[in-house]
C-alpha cells in the first residue's frame, strides 16, 4: 500500500470516526429510552460506523488519483500570521468593542499582506468599519457590543 | 380562478404595490449581500413595518424583500465564495470560478436572468398548480423524505470527479457528524458539547459555510500564493462587468432552465424540503444529463452549472409559498416568519384562503412576477458596478472577505468562541482543499442533517425499529431506486472511462 498524505488524512478520519463512535455511545439517554428503537445515539452510532467505512475504504483502496502538493511553494508564514491576527480579533472583539478591533485587524491584515500606501489603509479600516458600522447598528438595528465607543461617549 | 387572478393583478399593479415591491427588492438585495443576514432575517427586519399597511400589501413588500436577498446572496457567492445562506451555496460551485475568469458581470447577468426565468416559470405552475400540488406535497411521509434526504446526498456524486467518490462520501459524513453537535431535537439530551454551554445550540449553518468557502478561499489563496484578481487585472473594467451573454450561451440556458424551474418547484412544494436540496439537486441532474464535454467544465465556470442551481432555488422560493398558502405549513424558515406575519394580519392559511381572501392569495402570486421583472430592471443595470468588487486588489480583498466572515458570526452570536470554532474549521477546511477533499458534499450534509435524523427517527419509530419503511411504500422506494441507479450509473462510467 502505497502511502501519500491523502491516506494519512484518511487515517485520521478512521481515528476520529471511532472516537465519535465511542462518544456516541457513551450518550446518555433516559432509561425508558434505552431500548427504543431510536433514541438520542441511533444517528450519531450509525455515522461512526459510516465515517469507519468510507475511511477504511479510502485507506484499503488503491488512490489512482494522488495529489502531489510541493510545500515549499507554500506561503506558510503569511497564513500563520493571518490566522493569529484573526485569533487576536476574536479574542479583543468583546472586550475592546467591534469599530476599533475590526480597523485594526483590517489595518494589520494589509500591512502584513504587503500593502503600503497607508491613506489607502486607513480609509480602507476605520471609515470603512465605521460606515459599516452605522449600516449595521444604525440603520438595521442590530445590536453592536462597543465598550470603546461608550468609553469614549460616542455610543450610549 | 380568472376572476382570482384580475382581483390579484388589480391589487398587485396599484401605485403603492409596485413601489413596495421595488423598495422590497432594492433593500432585499442589499441585506442579502451582507455576510449571515438571509432572507429569513431581511423579512423578520419587515415585518414591523409591514404592520403599518394592508395584509396584502405587507405580503407584496416581505415578497419582494425575499426575492432581493435571494439575489443578493447569490451576489456574494459568486463573487467573493461567501455564500451568506445555503440556498445559494450550490451557485458559487460554478459562479465563483467563472468570476476569477474575468467573467463576473457575465456570471452575475447568467444568475439574474437564470433567476428571473425559474421565477416566471414557477410563478406560472403555481398559478395552475397551487391547490391540486397541496395534495400532492401532503401526501409525502418521513420515510419518502428520508428517502429524498439520501438522494440528495449521492447528488454529490455529481461534485465528485474521477476518484474523489470516497473523499465526496467522507465530507458527507463529517458534515453529517458537525451536525450531531448540540442538543437530541426530540429529548433535549447533549451531544457531544463536551459540557461547553456554546455547543449546546449545535454549530450555526453560517460559520460552517463561512469557515469551510469565504474562509478558507481566502486562506488558500494566500497560502498558495494565487492571485484572485489577476485575471480581472488582465481585463478591462468594462469587460469584467459586461453582462452580454452570447448565442451559445442563451442556448444552454435554454435547455437547463425548464428541466431546473421544474425540479426547484416541485421540492420548493414539499414542507421542509425548500431551496437548499432543490439547488443541489438540480446542479447534480444538469452534470448527469449534460455531454461528457460539457460535464468536464462544471466546477470551473460552466453556464448550464450556474443556471442550473440559479433557477432552482428560485423556483423553490415560489413552490414553497404553495404548502404556507394552502396548508397553512410553511416550506422553509423564510415562509415561517412569512407565516407569523401572515397570522399577525389576522390571515388564516389553510385551503379556503383563496376563497375567503382571493385578494391577498393571488396578489402575492401575481406580484411574485411582478417582483421578478422588478429585480430585473433594478438588478441588471448595476451589476457592471457590482462586479467590480473582483477588481479590489489581493492585499485589500482578503481581509475583507476575512472581516465579512467574522462580522457575519460576530452579529449572529456575540461571542469568541464560535470565531475561534471558525478559524479552527476553516483551518481545516484549508487543509483538506489542498488534497482535493470536496467542501460541498460536507454543507449539504450539514444543512440535512438535522431533517434526516428526524425523518429517521419518525420512520424507525412507526415501523417499530424495522428498515422495511425502505420499500414499504412505492414512492419511497422509487426515490431509493433512482438514487442506486445515479450510484450504479457513476460506478459505470468511472471503469468505461478506465477502460
Amino acid at each position: 500500500m502505497n502511502i501519500n498524505t491523502t491516506k494519512i488524512i484518511s487515517l485520521l478520519f478512521f481515528v476520529f470516526s471511532a472516537f465519535y463512535l465511542y462518544l456516541a455511545y457513551q450518550i446518555q439517554v433516559f432509561s425508558f429510552d434505552e431500548n427504543a428503537p431510536f433514541n438520542a445515539r441511533t444517528f450519531p452510532i450509525y455515522l461512526g460506523y459510516a465515517g469507519l467505512f468510507f475511511s477504511g475504504s479510502k485507506l484499503i483502496l488503491p488512490d489512482p488519483n494522488t495529489i502531489k502538493v510541493k510545500h515549499k511553494n507554500l506561503e506558510y508564514k503569511k497564513t500563520g500570521t493571518l490566522i493569529l491576527i484573526a485569533i487576536i480579533y476574536g479574542a479583543t472583539i468583546l472586550k475592546v468593542g467591534y469599530f476599533l478591533t475590526t480597523s485594526l485587524f483590517l489595518f494589520t491584515s494589509y500591512y502584513f499582506l504587503g500593502e503600503r500606501r497607508w491613506i489607502l489603509m486607513f480609509l480602507l479600516s476605520f471609515p470603512f468599519v465605521a460606515a459599516f458600522m452605522y449600516l449595521l447598528h444604525g440603520v438595521l438595528d442590530i445590536y453592536l457590543r462597543d465598550p470603546f465607543l461608550q468609553s469614549i461617549g460616542v455610543m450610549g | 380562478m380568472i376572476d382570482g387572478i384580475l382581483i390579484g393583478l388589480t391589487t398587485a399593479l396599484t401605485f403603492q404595490n409596485i413601489l413596495m415591491v421595488m423598495v422590497g427588492c432594492f433593500f432585499g438585495t442589499i441585506i442579502g449581500m451582507l455576510p449571515g443576514l438571509g432572507p429569513m432575517t431581511a423579512i423578520a427586519l419587515m415585518i414591523p413595518i409591514t404592520y403599518g399597511f394592508d395584509p396584502a400589501t405587507g405580503l407584496i413588500l416581505m415578497a419582494g424583500v425575499y426575492y432581493g436577498a435571494i439575489f443578493g446572496g447569490s451576489t456574494s457567492s459568486i463573487l467573493l465564495n461567501a455564500p451568506g445562506v445555503p440556498g445559494t451555496v450550490a451557485t458559487s460551485f460554478d459562479g465563483y470560478p467563472m468570476a476569477q475568469q474575468g467573467k463576473a458581470g457575465k456570471a452575475l447577468a447568467i444568475a439574474a436572468w437564470s433567476s428571473f426565468a425559474g421565477g416566471t416559470l414557477s410563478a406560472i405552475y403555481l398559478l395552475f398548480m397551487a391547490p391540486s400540488l397541496s395534495k400532492v406535497s401532503l401526501s409525502f411521509r418521513s420515510p419518502d423524505y428520508f428517502a429524498l434526504m439520501i438522494l440528495g446526498l449521492t447528488a454529490i456524486a455529481a461534485f465528485s470527479s474521477k476518484g474523489q467518490f470516497l473523499k465526496a462520501m467522507m465530507m458527507v459524513v463529517l458534515g453529517l457528524m458537525l451536525s450531531s453537535v448540540g442538543q437530541d431535537s426530540l429529548s433535549d439530551i447533549t451531544r457531544f458539547t463536551f459540557d461547553n454551554m456554546n455547543l449546546t445550540d449545535g454549530i450555526s449553518f453560517v460559520l460552517v459555510v463561512m469557515a469551510t468557502f469565504a474562509m478558507s478561499e481566502a486562506l488558500t489563496i494566500i497560502l498558495k500564493r494565487n492571485d484572485p484578481t489577476s485575471v480581472a487585472k488582465q481585463v478591462s473594467l468594462t469587460e469584467l462587468g459586461s453582462i452580454k451573454i452570447n448565442k451559445e450561451e442563451r442556448k444552454k440556458m435554454y435547455k437547463t432552465i425548464p428541466r431546473s424551474s421544474v425540479i426547484g418547484f416541485l421540492i420548493g412544494v414539499l414542507p421542509g424540503a425548500g431551496a437548499t436540496i432543490a439547488s443541489f439537486l438540480a446542479y447534480g441532474m444538469e452534470r448527469n444529463v449534460v455531454s461528457d464535454e460539457e460535464k468536464e467544465k462544471f466546477g470551473k465556470g460552466s453556464v448550464n452549472g450556474l443556471s442550473a442551481p440559479e433557477t432552482a432555488n428560485n423556483a423553490a422560493c415560489s413552490g414553497s409559498f404553495v404548502p404556507m398558502l394552502t396548508l397553512g405549513i410553511p416550506g422553509s424558515g423564510t415562509t415561517a416568519v412569512m407565516l407569523g406575519a401572515l397570522l399577525g394580519f389576522g390571515v388564516q392559511p389553510g385551503p379556503r384562503l383563496y376563497m375567503t381572501n382571493p385578494e391577498i392569495f393571488w396578489s402575492i402570486i401575481m406580484s411574485m412576477y411582478i417582483g421578478m421583472v422588478i429585480l430585473l430592471i433594478l438588478n441588471l443595470p448595476l451589476i457592471p458596478y457590482i462586479a467590480r468588487i473582483l477588481a479590489v486588489p489581493k492585499n485589500y480583498l482578503i481581509p475583507l472577505i476575512l472581516f465579512f466572515s467574522v462580522t457575519g458570526i460576530y452579529v449572529m452570536s456575540f461571542n469568541n468562541f464560535d470565531i475561534y470554532l471558525m478559524i479552527g474549521i476553516a483551518v481545516v477546511a484549508t487543509f483538506l482543499r489542498l488534497y482535493d477533499f470536496p467542501m460541498p458534499p460536507l454543507i449539504l450534509a450539514f444543512v440535512l442533517g438535522g431533517l434526516m435524523e428526524e425523518n429517521l427517527r419518525r420512520s424507525l419509530l412507526l415501523s417499530n425499529g424495522s428498515w422495511e419503511f425502505l420499500w414499504d411504500r412505492t414512492l419511497t422506494a422509487c426515490i431509493l431506486l433512482t438514487t442506486v441507479l445515479i450510484v450504479l450509473w457513476h460506478i459505470y462510467k468511472t471503469f468505461s472511462k478506465k477502460n
